[in-house]
C-alpha cells in the first residue's frame, strides 16, 4: 500500500513544510511499508517536482491543470482524492496548513478516512493506529487511534527532521476528471506578500508587542528578522489596532507558529499568545518589565528597553556573522 | 435567509489544562466554559447578516447536557432558536454526520462555524460537512458578505488573502477579524430563556478514530537572563548552546 503525499507550493516552488511532509512519510513507509508518492496540483516546475525525491518520494504525479494553481478546496480535494485512488494509496500526508487543513477535511469523507490533525510524531503501529497529536492550542496531547482503513495524517511544522538525502523522483502527468461544480468557489483575487519568509513556515520569528509604541518603530524589528532570515509577527492587541496585518497575528486565534527560534519583543506574554508560540524549539523574550509573564515561558531573556536592546542585538549579529 | 451556525463548548482560554481518571479524561475542575471563540465569531456574523437580510437564525451544538448554558449565551447574544444533539462528541467525523443531517433537514442557505475548536483544534468539522453534503466549504474566513444568493468573502491564507465568491448555500469557517464579539445584554438574556431549544437525538454512531489517553507537555526550565548591556552574550548562547545562529 502507498503512501500518498498532498505536495502545497507558493511563489513557484514547493513549500518546505510539504517537503517535511514528504520526509514523515518515508520514515512512515520505512516503519509499515509501502512506496511514498506525492502528488502537485497546478503549475509547478519539474525541477521543483523533483526536489520532492530528495525528501523521500519515489513518484511524484503532477496533475497540471492550469485552473488548480490557485487552492480551490472543492477542486483539490477531488483531484487528490482521484489520485489516492490511482496508486491504490491506504494513507495520506500532509503539512497542516490553512489550505492543507481544508483539504484533509473533505478528503476524510470522501475516502472514509480516519483524520488526525496536528501530529507531532510517528504513529504506534504495535497492535493498533494510534497518533500523538497536539490539542488545546499546545498545552497538551492526545494519543488518538485511528480505526478506519484509511488514514489521514496533517503533520505540524517540526514533528520531523526535513530529509534532504533522498533520490530523484520521477514525475508522471496525471489528468484529473473534474467538473464546473468542483469549481463553484472562485477566486476572484489574491493579495499576498511576495518575496518573504512565510510566518508559519518560518524557522525564525521575530514578533513585537504594544511595546513597540506605534508602527512607525517596526523598522527596529524587520532588521532583526532581516539580519536573523526570519519572519515577523505580532501579538493580537498590534493586529486589532491595525498596526500590522492580520496575517501576522500570532496567538490562539491567530497564527500558530512552531520555528525553531521565537524572538518576542516588548510583548508580556499573556496567555493567549503563549498558545500560538509554545510549539517553538528556543524562546527569547526581550521586555523592560522584569514581572512580564513571558519570562516563564522562555529559555533566554533580556530586560531592558526594546529601542535600546534590539539594535545592540541586530549588531551584534551581524558582527556574528 | 436561513442560517444554521455551529458552536462548541470549550474551556476559556485563560484555562488550566489538566486531566484525570489516568489521563483519559480533562479535568473540568474549577474551568469555565465558554463558546469557542472562533465559534462566537461565527455567531457574531451570522446574527448581522440575520438582521440586514431578515430570516433567521439557529445556533447547533453536539454536546450532552451540560452545553445547554452555552446555547442559552448563543441565544442571548441573538440566535432565534437552538438546537443540541444528545450526544458526546466523539470525533469530528461523528459530529460532522450529525450536522450534516440537521442541516439538511433545515436546508439552511449558509452554515457557519468556527475555523476550528480551541479544546481539540481539527479545523476539519466544516470541511467534512461540505462534502456530505456537497456543498462548497471554505475556511479560514476573515470578511463575508451576502448579495442576493451570493457571498463574497476573504479568506487568509499564509501571508495574505484571497478573495473568493461563491452561491449559496455554502459552508465556512470563520475567524477574526470578520465580526466583532457581540456580549450579551440584559433584554437578550431575558429573551433567551423562553427561545426553543430543541434536543435531538444522534443519527449515526459511526467514528473514524477515537482518544485513548491524554499528556502535558514536559514542564520548562527556568529562564536564563542576559545583562542588557551584554547582547554580545545571548548571540554566543544562541550559536553554542541553542545551535541556531
Amino acid at each position: 500500500m502507498s503512501i500518498l503525499v498532498y505536495l502545497e507550493h507558493t511563489e513557484g516552488a514547493v513549500k518546505k513544510s510539504s517537503l517535511e511532509a514528504v520526509s514523515y512519510a518515508h520514515a512512515l513507509s520505512s516503519k509499515v511499508g509501502g512506496e511514498v508518492v506525492a502528488v502537485a496540483l497546478g503549475n509547478i516546475s519539474f525541477e521543483e517536482l523533483v526536489k520532492a525525491g530528495s525528501a523521500g518520494a519515489a513518484k511524484v504525479y503532477h496533475v497540471a491543470d492550469e485552473k488548480l494553481s490557485v487552492g480551490i478546496i472543492q477542486a483539490h480535494a477531488n483531484a487528490v482524492g482521484q489520485v489516492f485512488q490511482k496508486v491504490g494509496a491506504n494513507t495520506l500526508v500532509l503539512a497542516k496548513s490553512s489550505l492543507g487543513d481544508a483539504v484533509a477535511a473533505r478528503l476524510a469523507v470522501q475516502l472514509k478516512a480516519g483524520l488526525v490533525s496536528n501530529v507531532v510524531e510517528l504513529p504506534e503501529t504495535e497492535g493498533g493506529y494510534t497518533v500523538k497529536r497536539s490539542i488545546y492550542t499546545g498545552k497538551a496531547f492526545a494519543e488518538t487511534s485511528i480505526t478506519s482503513d484509511n488514514k489521514i495524517l496533517a503533520v505540524k511544522k517540526n514533528a520531523i527532521n526535513l530529509k534532504t538525502d533522498g533520490g530523484e523522483a520521477t514525475v508522471e502527468k496525471f489528468e484529473a476528471n473534474l467538473e464546473d461544480k468542483d469549481f463553484a468557489a472562485k477566486i476572484t483575487s489574491t493579495d499576498q506578500a511576495t518575496g518573504e519568509v512565510l510566518l508559519p513556515e518560518a524557522d525564525i520569528v521575530v514578533s513585537g508587542g504594544r511595546g513597540m509604541k506605534g508602527p512607525e518603530n517596526w523598522d527596529m524589528i524587520e532588521d532583526l528578522a532581516k539580519e536573523l532570515g526570519a519572519a515577523t509577527g505580532c501579538s493580537k492587541p498590534v493586529s486589532d489596532i491595525g498596526w500590522r496585518p492580520h496575517h501576522e497575528h500570532v496567538g490562539q486565534t491567530g497564527v500558530k507558529v512552531a520555528p525553531s527560534l521565537y524572538v518576542a519583543v516588548g510583548i508580556s506574554g499573556a496567555i493567549q499568545h503563549l498558545a500560538g508560540v509554545n510549539g517553538s524549539k528556543y524562546i527569547v523574550v526581550i521586555n523592560k518589565d522584569p514581572e512580564a509573564p513571558f519570562f516563564k515561558a522562555a529559555d533566554y531573556g533580556i530586560v531592558g528597553d526594546a529601542f535600546e536592546v534590539v539594535p545592540k542585538l541586530t549588531e551584534a549579529i551581524k558582527a556574528n556573522k | 435567509m436561513k442560517i444554521l451556525v455551529c458552536i462548541t463548548h470549550v474551556p476559556d482560554t485563560t484555562s488550566k489544562i489538566q486531566f484525570t481518571d489516568n489521563n483519559t479524561k480533562f479535568d473540568k475542575t474549577g474551568v469555565q466554559f465558554i463558546i469557542g471563540p472562533y465559534d462566537d465569531y461565527a455567531l457574531a456574523r451570522a446574527v448581522e447578516l440575520r438582521d440586514q437580510t431578515g430570516g433567521e437564525l439557529t445556533v447547533l451544538n453536539v454536546g450532552e447536557a451540560e452545553t445547554e448554558p452555552t446555547l442559552r449565551k448563543a441565544l442571548a447574544i441573538g440566535a432565534d432558536k437552538a438546537i443540541r444533539v444528545n450526544a458526546f462528541p466523539k470525533d469530528a467525523y461523528f459530529v460532522a454526520l450529525q450536522i450534516a443531517h440537521y442541516a439538511k433537514e433545515g436546508a439552511y442557505d449558509l452554515i457557519l462555524m468556527g475555523r476550528e475548536s480551541i479544546d481539540f483544534n481539527g479545523g476539519m468539522v466544516h470541511g467534512m460537512v461540505g462534502e456530505l453534503l456537497g456543498m462548497p466549504s471554505i475556511s479560514p474566513v476573515m470578511k463575508l458578505d451576502i448579495e442576493g444568493q451570493s457571498a463574497k468573502m476573504a479568506r487568509e491564507i499564509e501571508g495574505g488573502k484571497e478573495y473568493i465568491e461563491v452561491d449559496l448555500p455554502f459552508i465556512a469557517g470563520c475567524q477574526e477579524p470578520i465580526a466583532e464579539w457581540k456580549i450579551p445584554n440584559m433584554r437578550g438574556i431575558m429573551s433567551a430563556r423562553t427561545k426553543p431549544l430543541d434536543v435531538v437525538e444522534t443519527i449515526s454512531d459511526e467514528t473514524f478514530s477515537q482518544v485513548n489517553a491524554f499528556q502535558l507537555p514536559p514542564a520548562k526550565g527556568a529562564v536564563q537572563l542576559i545583562d542588557k548591556d551584554n547582547v554580545e552574550e545571548l548571540v554566543r548562547l544562541l550559536k553554542n548552546e541553542a545551535k541556531i545562529l
